[in-house]
């Protein structure tokens, strides 16, 4: 019967495309492994770049990732409870949809912009550009996290806590948010994940640093771009420290991505 | 003389801990409507999907005993139960239809509803199909107000009208057996009426099994039924004799509403 | 905090996606506008030309071979990508056993969480001498570039097509086997054409990112200003050019730059709206 063999084919092609899928991360992830692995040792935690180290490239990127999630978490949350809980018409739709697509933004032209606003009125590369130019790709992820995590709380709550006499943002702020608090982490945990690992938006903001520094008015360092910037080296050294900082990178992305989605899971 | 003869028949979900069926023994009389009664969670679902076997849809059930299919070209019985291959499986829907509480139309047509288990069987011919799809419409009293729409899509059509469409749907592959799952249980009074008319015409040419909820239905309706309760078939006969006089006091005690 | 002042912060907050466009647009146009009033529109994006002119002094700058290198490694990623991601999202819904669900799709998850410059440099030293070897050429090119592209976009397509194909309800895919369809039928005829918009608008979606996305490609379409003669042949695209010549430029190059990615965020807003705005609107409705 030529309907069942048809049946049978496409199932296998799914199949197939499954362990395609599965494969691939593997193949990525067991090639970084053994290439990062082979490259690692105690020196490139203990030295900057200039010494063929990672240790101020670690650093810098936290730096501007924290920096950035300061900027974006109040501010995203904030647009996010406006979005949930106190928008009703039209308008707020709009604003909503805006932040999806500005979540889709492609993340070069954030750079660019962001070079634009802080980098060529100012005359040099800073890191508070880069750091400015994460929080915007953070932002519309926490306002949509929020958002969402918000419409999954019932309206009984917010009822219950207007019948006892609440005003409604202490409601929002003592009943609704702590009851989305988890959802919310997660969310924040996994768009924090997504900046710390970018390098679009620093190419042209923070650029790279061969020093350790604090200083965040001038160039400022991050893996990222030194991956960037080693792997065209022609030089075996400089690859292999690039396949180090990759390593490291992914391990620290995929580490708190799977944070997030163990804390939904043990307190959601 | 009977369409189908379940025997034995015990039936567990893959989760299940307990049988959810036991030892069900019932016969579905040929060109007879059997209704299938009993408070809620009692297995007449179950029973009845078991009959076109859509449980295998997912894996882990068991079945114990038999369901015995009559075959009209080999003047056979055969157990649907040892069915094993795909298309034994698609052979078996098609003899055995089912409409289930919800309409369920398809996001299609409505000629492309109709049409859909033909097409499946590899009817191409237009015209062929155009007659089949007409004379089931007709069939589920549903062509005259759909006859100058056929093009537009199912989803436009009131409940009633789309529960009818899956009749016809059902009905347009000519089966043997066609199976009820509460089918007005989601609609108003007046498809609800519609449908019970229909059921009760389409008897002359299929045998029917239905699951309701409505005494009313049941008694109007079957010519058969059987009380399920808990897992088990407590009493079948012919409807008058259940509904007027039945043996068991807990089928008295239901069909007068005591409990329920 | 007061209540008003509360209010006004989180209203503040909302309007910042649109505030950021509006400045997103603005910002760009500006440093554009030189290269805009040099070139105006039609010959910038036919333009073949990318010449500085002696000593840094105006130039020729035409966007035509970035703007086709962006369209070609677009294209070629959806075409790898689509039915891979159809296969995996109708695996996770239809077939998979219930025990194997999660796993895999962890694994597609996770997929997506790879940092983009990772693809990148596994797709210059992996993928890229594979493809040499099999198909000769440089290895880098429009071909390597495209497959990345197509493992960033797959699970993004997979995981929107699969939330999309579960809201078809069960009773819907168990009438259709009821007549005797087989799996597939049913996928075919019951859950895609229910899931459709949901499909179609995260294939847009998937459209959108894979135009903007920048480091998977920025080593592996080659970077170098002349239209590809195959599918292997190296070119460049917006995002490349952007990522490799932005830092040199100056003057009149600049503001060509700044030119493209004007172009391109225009591109990727339209797509992205269009997916949004038309195809998965109410999601939380629906
Ligand atoms: N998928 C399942 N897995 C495990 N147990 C199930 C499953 N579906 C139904 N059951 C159990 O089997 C028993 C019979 O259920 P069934 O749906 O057949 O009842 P019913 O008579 O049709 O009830 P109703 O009138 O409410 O439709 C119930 O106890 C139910 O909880
Ligand atoms: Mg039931």
């Amino acid at each position: 019967m030529n309907r069942l063999i048809v049946n049978k084919i496409i199932i296998a092609l799914s199949v197939f495309s499954a362990l395609f899928g599965i494969g691939v991360l593997f193949w990525i992830l067991g090639t970084l492994t053994i290439k990062g692995i082979v490259s690692i040792n105690w020196h490139i935690f203990t030295h900057d770049l200039v010494e063929k180290g990672i240790r101020n490239l670690i650093i810098g990127q936290f730096i501007m990732g924290i920096l950035a999630s300061f900027i974006a978490i109040p501010v995203g949350v904030a647009a996010g409870i406006y979005l949930r809980e106190y928008n009703t018409n039209k308008f707020g739709e709009i604003l909503r949809n805006l932040s999806d697509v500005m979540m889709s933004a492609p993340s070069i032209v954030v750079g660019i912009f962001v070079y634009g606003l802080l980098v060529d009125p100012i005359g040099h590369y800073n890191g508070f550009a880069g750091a400015i130019a994460l929080a915007i790709m953070m932002l519309p992820i926490v306002i949509s996290t929020t958002d969402s995590m918000l419409s999954l709380v019932p309206k009984e709550l917010r009822e219950a806590g207007i019948a006892l006499g609440g005003s409604k943002h202490k409601i929002i702020l003592q009943i609704v948010l702590r009851a989305a608090k988890v959802g919310i982490t997660t969310g924040i945990l996994l768009a924090f994940a997504r900046i710390i690992g970018e390098t679009a938006p620093l190419l042209f903001t923070s650029a790279n640093n061969q020093y350790l520094t604090f200083d965040l008015t001038h160039q400022f360092p991050s893996l990222t771009v030194s991956i960037y910037n080693l792997a065209n080296y022609p030089d075996e050294a400089s690859i292999n420290l690039a396949w180090a900082a990759s390593f490291i990178l992914t391990i620290v992305v995929l580490i708190i991505n799977l944070l997030g989605r163990y804390i939904t899971r043990n307190k959601g | 003389m009977n369409m189908m003869e379940i025997k034995n028949f015990s039936f567990t979900y893959a989760k299940a801990s307990k049988p959810s069926l036991k030892n069900i023994n019932l016969p579905i009389k040929k060109n007879q409507i059997t209704a299938l009664i009993g408070p809620s969670g009692c297995g007449k679902s179950t029973l009845l999907r078991s009959l076109n076997r859509i449980h295998d849809l997912y894996p882990g059930n068991k079945y114990e005993g038999e369901i015995l299919l009559y075959n009209p070209q080999t003047n056979e019985y055969e157990n649907i139960l040892e069915l094993k291959k795909e298309n034994e499986f698609i052979n078996l829907r098609q003899r055995v239809g089912m409409i289930f509480q919800k309409p369920t139309p398809f996001p299609m047509s409505i000629f492309d509803n109709v049409a859909y288990g033909l097409r499946l069987n590899g009817i191409k011919n237009k015209s062929e199909l155009e007659t089949r799809v007409e004379e089931a419409l007709k069939g589920a009293a549903l062509w005259n107000e759909v006859k100058d729409r056929l093009k537009a899509s199912a989803m436009g059509l009131s409940g009633g009208q789309q529960q009818r469409l899956c009749i016809a749907r059902a009905v347009a592959l000519k089966p043997e057996i066609l199976l009820f799952d509460e089918p007005t249980s989601a609609l108003d009074p007046i498809s609800t009426g519609a449908i019970e008319q229909l059921v009760a015409e389409l008897k002359k040419d299929v045998t029917i099994a239905i699951v309701t909820h409505n005494m009313q239905q049941a008694s109007r309706l079957s010519d058969y039924t059987a009380f399920m309760y808990m897992g088990e078939l407590i009493e079948y006969n012919k409807t008058e004799k259940i509904f007027l006089n039945p043996d068991e006091k807990l089928t008295e005690d239901y069909i007068t509403g005591r409990f329920g | 905090m007061s209540g008003k002042l509360f209010k006004n912060f989180s209203f503040f907050s909302a309007t910042i996606s649109l505030i950021l466009l509006i400045a997103i647009f603005t910002t760009l146009y500006y440093y554009a506008s030189d290269a805009i009033n040099t070139f105006g529109f039609w010959d910038f994006i036919t333009g073949t030309q990318w010449e500085a002119g002696e000593d840094d002094e105006g130039g020729i700058f035409g966007g035509a071979i970035p703007i086709v290198g962006s369209l070609l490694t677009t294209a070629i990623a959806m075409i790898i990508a689509l039915p891979l991601a159809l296969g995996i999202a109708i695996f996770l819904t239809e077939i998979a056993h219930e025990k194997l669900i999660k796993p895999v799709s962890i694994a597609i998850e996770l997929l997506a969480a790879i940092p983009s410059i990772i693809y990148g440099m596994w797709g210059l030293f992996y993928l890229a001498p594979l493809v040499q070897k099999y198909f000769g050429g440089a290895g880098i090119g429009l071909f390597s570039a495209g497959v990345v592209l197509a493992i960033m976009i797959i699970p993004f397509i997979a995981s929107i097509t699969k939330d999309a194909m579960n809201t078809t309800p069960n009773v819907l895919k168990e009438s259709a086997y009821a007549m005797g369809a087989t799996k597939f039928e049913v996928i075919k005829d019951v859950v895609i054409p229910y899931a459709k918009t949901g499909i179609i608008g995260s294939i847009i979606l998937a459209l959108g990112r894979a135009l903007g996305e920048t480091m998977a490609v920025a080593f592996l379409l080659g970077s170098v200003m002349k239209f590809p003669k195959n599918l292997f042949d190296t070119t460049t695209s917006i995002p490349v050019i952007l990522a490799n010549t932005f830092s040199e430029a100056e003057d009149l190059e600049l503001s060509a730059l700044f030119y493209l990615a004007l172009i391109l965020f225009a591109l990727s807003f339209i797509i992205i709206s269009l997916a949004k705005f038309y195809f998965l609107r109410n999601k939380e409705e629906r």
